[in-house]
Order: structure tokens, then C-alpha cells, then sequence
């Protein structure tokens, strides 16, 4: 038995879970067209491959990666391109972003599957696949997954950690994923393990999912251990089921992987899994519809298929009053509900004034400090958000705001109801626009330094010219008067 | 009486050495100061501070010349960042020499442009393309928004654009509702 570690802080919102975890996964039927982004994962936009009026198969990369730090796109199903253009995309601004829009035929034809045996194979193989297969963690941060497969020379990963923790409330994604396809995960899981040369591979499930347990660890076996942590929030975030799993605390400024640890979620190792041994690219994920709606739960969506249409499946009540992309703690209010689904979609949640009543006006810091009771990053909330209000970014910096993982817990229990975590997002999206103004201002400055020595190089020819004539025109002068 | 004028002289002369080695070792090229300075200027080369261009002001800051406060394209986000680095108090930005503008790049009408050079050479990054009696052209990443090429531009075909907002450079925005409580 494992000895299980806590972190601080954390808290305990309604679950709001069982709703949506009384029916199968289900298959909604084919939408009339698929809108697929171009940006679904962290990195560079995915370069398109296809033009309006092309046909393509499904399973067909339709966006290349672009650059290291990026992820390939797929046809989700067999049809024709429609166009290549900018359409809404599930983002917090509503701004439109660059999508491929797809008319599915119905016929489902599959590209040629390439499928792979990865235990005789070389990693670097692997992660090649996994690139062109555009896996992506799909716990919502959608980092691509074959970076964080490629441990670095020298650096030893002694510990995988399997995220099916899933702490945040109404989502049940993963929870059904781990019941209905543990199978999937292990292997897939078996398969990161190989890839990382990892000694051990631990699962950590939240204790309110007691049939994922049991069907995880019946997937298991002894290979690997499955372990029930306890049920907090945020006890899902990477680094607090890791320091509760192994008791590890990431420093500041350092990754796990510098530590031997290694965590991605459950359903990026069940794609992983379907990626190599299928060859089958990301094309669709589990998502939660739930909230405002007669029959919430769990369908296994194409990328690109709209939300609306999903939506429409659970049978939408009266009173709904927008929707969530996320969870209610981490998730953003969608502009619409007339956008994809993406990669990073796990849950859908139709909001009511009787689900989400209107937070009372916010009221003034009394310095209380019971965010920072509650902060599970041990940060003070009280302080970023003084700094972050008053845009005293620098401040903020040196408080560690970029360690705050936007949980909310903050805003949670804050008795004077301060959106705290708008502060933050808003701090750090100042700060990051600052760098790449900064790194503008590098390139004028050097621009404008080569300008002056170009201009000073120019004025010292010049003057050179002169010099050269005048003693050219001297030399000249003098050798007259002996020719005459 | 010897003893202590040994000791007092002995450790004089190994201190001097040490000061002496240490200017040496630890010696700084250049004014540190004005470097420092001229990072946290936002390099537009607008001249609106009265100064020509970022690092004259740079210099002129450092010297006592000129405030901190003269430099709209920096906006107080960079006043705050002078103020912590010279250790002097935060001031707002004097309006005198202009209000800070949303960022843009500047736009040439290609059809009425007569390829007179003019902007070229008022250009401070040299981010303009072009050649006489040709036509010239904007090279939008290295424009710095200066508006210098405007004013010598004899048939007014440069525009200023303001930046547009995409899913790359969006922000999140401060909670609005809760500006001017505590």
C-alpha cells in the first residue's frame, strides 16, 4: 500500500457528477458539417493541407504541425472540404480563428492504418507517430504529447503518473472513459512506459469514482498500481496529484520531469494507445454535456462537431442562459454554443440562474486570507491581486503568479466574492504580452543601432571620396605646371 | 606603538590591493545605467520624449537630464519599471509630450505613392522598402509605430492602422466591475 501525501489547501464544491454518469458513452449521430480548428492544441497553428472542393478520407491529416512545438490535424470523418476560413472557435475573446470546414459523406472511409508494435520499437519512432497523430493531452491543457515523451538525455523519469483524478465538478469524461476502456488506457499507458523507460507506473483515481477503480485495476493487474486518492479540489492539477501520489513537490521554475515524475491524463494515454497500435489519429474525444439539459451525459464527439448539435442530444430545458467550455471552477463562459468541439473540450455544461445564480457584486478585500488557506499552489492571492488590480505586474511576478494554475479556489471561497482568478488571468496575459513587446523592442533597437552605424559608415565613405578626390585633384594641380 | 602601525599599515596595503584587484576584475564596460535604461524603453525611436531617439533619452535619464516620465509609448507600465530601477517615486506620464496610442503600424497607398524616398530615409528602423522612383512598402513585423514617416511624406499616402486584436495577441481584460473599489 502506498503511503498517499496531501497538499494544502484545496476545497469541496458540489459534485454534480452522478448526473451525468448514468448512461454509456454514447455515439451522437453524424452532424450536417464538422468545423475543425487549426489551433487545437499549445504551440503554432497546424499548417492546412487542403483546399475548398478537395475530398478527403477519414483519418486524412488535413493541418500538418508547424515548427516543434505544434500538433497535426485530421479529418474526423470521410467527406468534402467545404472551405478554409475563419470561423468561431470555443475561445474566452469570441474571436474567429482559422478552421477547416468539413461536409461529412456518411460513408466513413477510412484512410490506410498503419498500425505499429511499440514494445520492439524505438521511442524516437514513436513520438514521430504520436506527432503525426496529433495526440495532445486532453485533460484540457493540450500540450503535445510527444514532447513530454521525450524525457531529454541525461534526465531519468523513474515514476509515470496516469491523471484520471478528474477533481473537477461535473465533468465525467475520464470517469467514464476508466469504466467503459480501461483496457485502452493500460495499454496505452504500457506503452508511455516504454517510451520513457519509466520504472513505475501509478494511477491516481479520485475516491468518488469507485467503479473506475475497480475496472482500472481489474485492466491492471499487477503490472501496474492504481491508487485511490482522496476526493479534493483541485487534487487533479498535475503537480498536487503528484506530490499527494509521491510526495514530490515541484519547485518553482522546475518541471516534474527534472524530479523522475511524468503525468498525462488518462485519455491521452487511451489515444496514444489507438495511435500506435491502430495507427488511428485523434479524431474524436469523450465529452461531458451536462447542466441545464433532460439527459446529461458522455458522447464520444468528432472533433469539430458543433456544441449545439451535442447539445440538442441531451434534450436542452428551459431557462438555459449560455454554456461553459470546462469545468464551473477552471472553464470559461462560451460567446455561443455555435462553435466545435476541440481537443480540449472535455465538458459542456448548459448554465440556468438555478445552477449558476448571478454572484452577488464583489465587495472589498477585508484581508482575510482564506484564499490563501485555500491556495494549492501556497501562493498569497490576497497579495496578486493588489499587485495584479493595481498592474504592478513586476510585483506580481515576484509573488509567483506564473504558479498559480488558475484553479479557483481563490474566487471560491473569497467571502467578498473578488473574481481573483480573472485578476491573475488578466496579470499574466498583460505580462505576456510585455514580453513579446519587449522582444519587438530587442529587434528595433538593433535595427536602429545598425541604422546609425549605416548611416555613420555612409558619412565616412563619403568623406573618404573627398578626401581622395581633393588629393587626387592636388596631385593633379601640382603635375600641370611640369608638363607645360 | 611599532606593532600597531605595522598591523594598520599592513592591513591598509592588503585592503588597497584588494580594492585595487577588484576595479580591475569587476570593471563595467560602458554606462550600465544608461544600458539598463534603454531596455525598458519600448525602442519606437518617435523622438516625442524631445530626445532623438531611445537611447539619447536613456542617457539624458541617467545624467538627470530628463524625467522619467516623458516616454507615451512606454506608458506607465514603463514609468513604474524606471521609477523601480533609479529608486525615485512613480510619476504620471506628462501629457506634453503626447498621450499614449493604441499600437499600429504604418500603411503605405501603394497608387499614390511616387517612390520619393523620403519616409525611407525619416525611417528609424529602416523598416521601409523601396527605391526612388519605385514603389515603397511597409514591412509590418519591424514597424514600430514612430509615425516619423508621416510628416515628410509629400503626397500624405501613409496611414496609420491601428494593431487588430486575434486569438494570438487577445488579452484577458481587468474585472471591470470592480475598478475604484478596494
Amino acid at each position: 500500500m502506498r503511503a498517499l501525501h496531501h497538499f494544502n489547501g484545496g476545497v469541496h464544491p458540489p459534485e454534480h457528477k452522478c448526473e451525468s454518469t448514468l448512461r454509456p458513452i454514447q455515439q451522437p449521430p453524424l452532424p450536417e458539417k464538422l468545423v475543425i480548428p487549426l489551433h487545437q492544441h499549445i504551440g503554432n497553428s497546424a499548417k492546412p493541407l487542403v483546399e475548398a472542393g478537395d475530398t478527403v478520407l477519414k483519418g486524412q491529416m488535413i493541418g500538418k504541425a508547424e515548427g516543434y512545438v505544434s500538433g497535426a490535424i485530421h479529418a474526423p470523418t470521410s467527406g468534402k472540404i467545404l472551405s478554409v476560413g475563419h470561423e468561431s472557435v470555443p475561445h474566452p475573446s469570441g474571436l474567429k480563428d482559422l478552421c477547416i470546414v468539413l461536409e461529412p459523406d456518411g460513408l466513413e472511409s477510412w484512410i490506410d492504418l498503419q498500425p505499429l508494435d511499440p514494445l520492439n520499437m524505438d521511442p524516437s519512432t514513436l513520438r514521430n507517430r504520436l506527432r503525426d497523430a496529433g495526440v495532445v493531452g486532453l485533460g484540457g491543457a493540450v500540450f503535445p504529447s510527444f514532447i513530454k515523451l521525450n524525457p531529454g538525455t541525461g534526465k531519468r523519469i523513474k515514476t509515470l503518473v496516469l491523471n484520471g483524478a478528474e477533481c473537477e465538478p461535473y465533468i465525467t469524461c475520464d470517469d467514464m472513459l476508466m469504466r467503459e476502456r480501461a483496457r485502452e488506457i493500460i495499454e496505452g499507458a504500457a506503452v508511455m512506459r516504454h517510451m520513457l523507460h519509466a520504472e513505475e507506473v501509478v494511477i491516481g483515481i479520485e475516491d468518488n469514482k469507485p467503479q473506475a477503480i475497480s475496472a482500472m485495476r481489474e485492466a491492471a493487474g499487477q503490472s501496474m498500481e492504481v491508487v485511490a486518492v482522496p476526493t479534493i479540489y483541485p487534487g487533479g492539477g498535475a503537480k498536487q496529484l503528484i506530490r499527494v501520489l509521491t510526495g514530490i513537490e515541484v519547485p518553482a521554475g522546475e518541471r516534474s520531469t527534472d524530479l523522475g515524475v511524468q503525468c498525462f491524463n488518462v485519455a491521452t494515454a487511451a489515444s496514444v494507445h489507438r495511435a500506435i497500435r491502430y495507427g488511428e489519429p485523434v479524431l474524436s474525444r469523450i465529452v461531458t454535456v451536462t447542466g441545464n439539459v433532460r439527459n446529461p451525459g458522455n458522447f464520444e464527439a468528432l472533433i469539430g462537431t458543433p456544441m449545439d448539435h451535442l447539445i440538442d442530444q441531451t434534450g436542452p430545458l428551459e431557462g438555459s442562459t449560455g454554456a461553459i467550455m470546462g469545468g464551473p471552477m477552471m472553464g470559461f463562459d462560451l460567446p455561443s454554443t455555435a462553435v466545435p468541439v476541440v481537443k480540449a473540450t472535455n465538458c459542456i455544461i448548459v448554465k440556468s440562474d438555478a445552477l449558476f445564480p448571478k454572484k452577488p457584486q464583489p465587495m472589498p478585500c477585508i484581508r482575510c486570507a482564506r484564499c490563501a488557506e485555500s491556495c494549492p499552489a501556497d501562493l498569497q492571492p490576497q497579495e496578486l491581486y493588489w499587485f495584479a488590480k493595481a498592474g504592478n505586474f513586476g510585483k506580481a511576478q515576484e509573488y509567483a503568479l506564473f504558479d498559480c494554475i488558475e484553479c479557483g479556489c481563490c474566487s471560491y471561497v473569497c467571502p467578498s466574492h473578488i473574481p481573483l482568478v480573472q485578476f491573475y488571468r488578466y496579470a499574466k496575459s498583460e505580462i505576456w504580452a510585455q514580453e513579446r513587446e519587449k522582444k519587438a523592442a530587442d529587434l528595433a533597437r538593433i535595427r536602429h543601432d545598425l541604422r546609425l552605424e549605416r548611416i555613420e559608415r555612409e558619412k565616412r565613405e563619403k568623406a573618404e571620396r573627398l578626401a581622395q578626390k581633393s588629393a587626387q585633384a592636388k596631385t593633379a594641380e601640382n603635375s600641370q605646371p611640369e608638363q607645360k | 606603538m611599532l606593532d600597531a602601525i605595522l598591523v594598520m599599515s599592513g592591513l591598509a596595503l592588503f585592503l588597497g590591493g584588494v580594492l585595487g584587484y577588484a576595479s580591475i576584475r569587476f570593471h563595467v564596460q560602458g554606462n550600465a545605467l544608461v544600458e539598463k535604461i534603454d531596455a525598458i524603453l519600448p525602442q519606437t525611436q518617435c523622438a516625442q520624449c524631445g530626445f532623438p531617439g531611445c537611447r539619447p533619452y536613456a542617457e539624458a535619464i541617467a545624467e538627470g537630464r530628463a524625467d522619467i516620465n516623458q516616454c507615451p509609448p512606454g506608458g506607465d507600465a514603463n514609468i513604474h519599471k524606471l521609477a523601480d530601477l533609479l529608486g525615485v517615486e512613480f510619476k504620471p506620464l506628462n501629457a506634453s509630450h503626447g498621450e499614449p496610442k493604441p499600437k499600429s503600424v504604418a500603411f503605405i497607398d501603394e497608387s499614390t505613392c511616387i517612390g520619393c524616398t523620403l519616409c525611407l530615409q525619416a525611417c528609424p528602423v529602416d523598416a521601409i522598402c523601396g527605391a526612388p522612383k519605385q514603389m515603397h512598402t511597409i514591412i509590418a513585423q519591424e514597424c514600430t509605430g514612430c509615425e516619423l514617416c508621416i510628416a515628410p511624406c509629400p503626397v500624405d499616402c501613409i496611414f496609420m492602422i491601428p494593431v487588430q486584436e486575434n486569438i494570438s495577441n487577445w488579452k484577458w481584460k481587468q474585472p471591470a466591475y470592480l475598478k475604484g473599489t478596494a
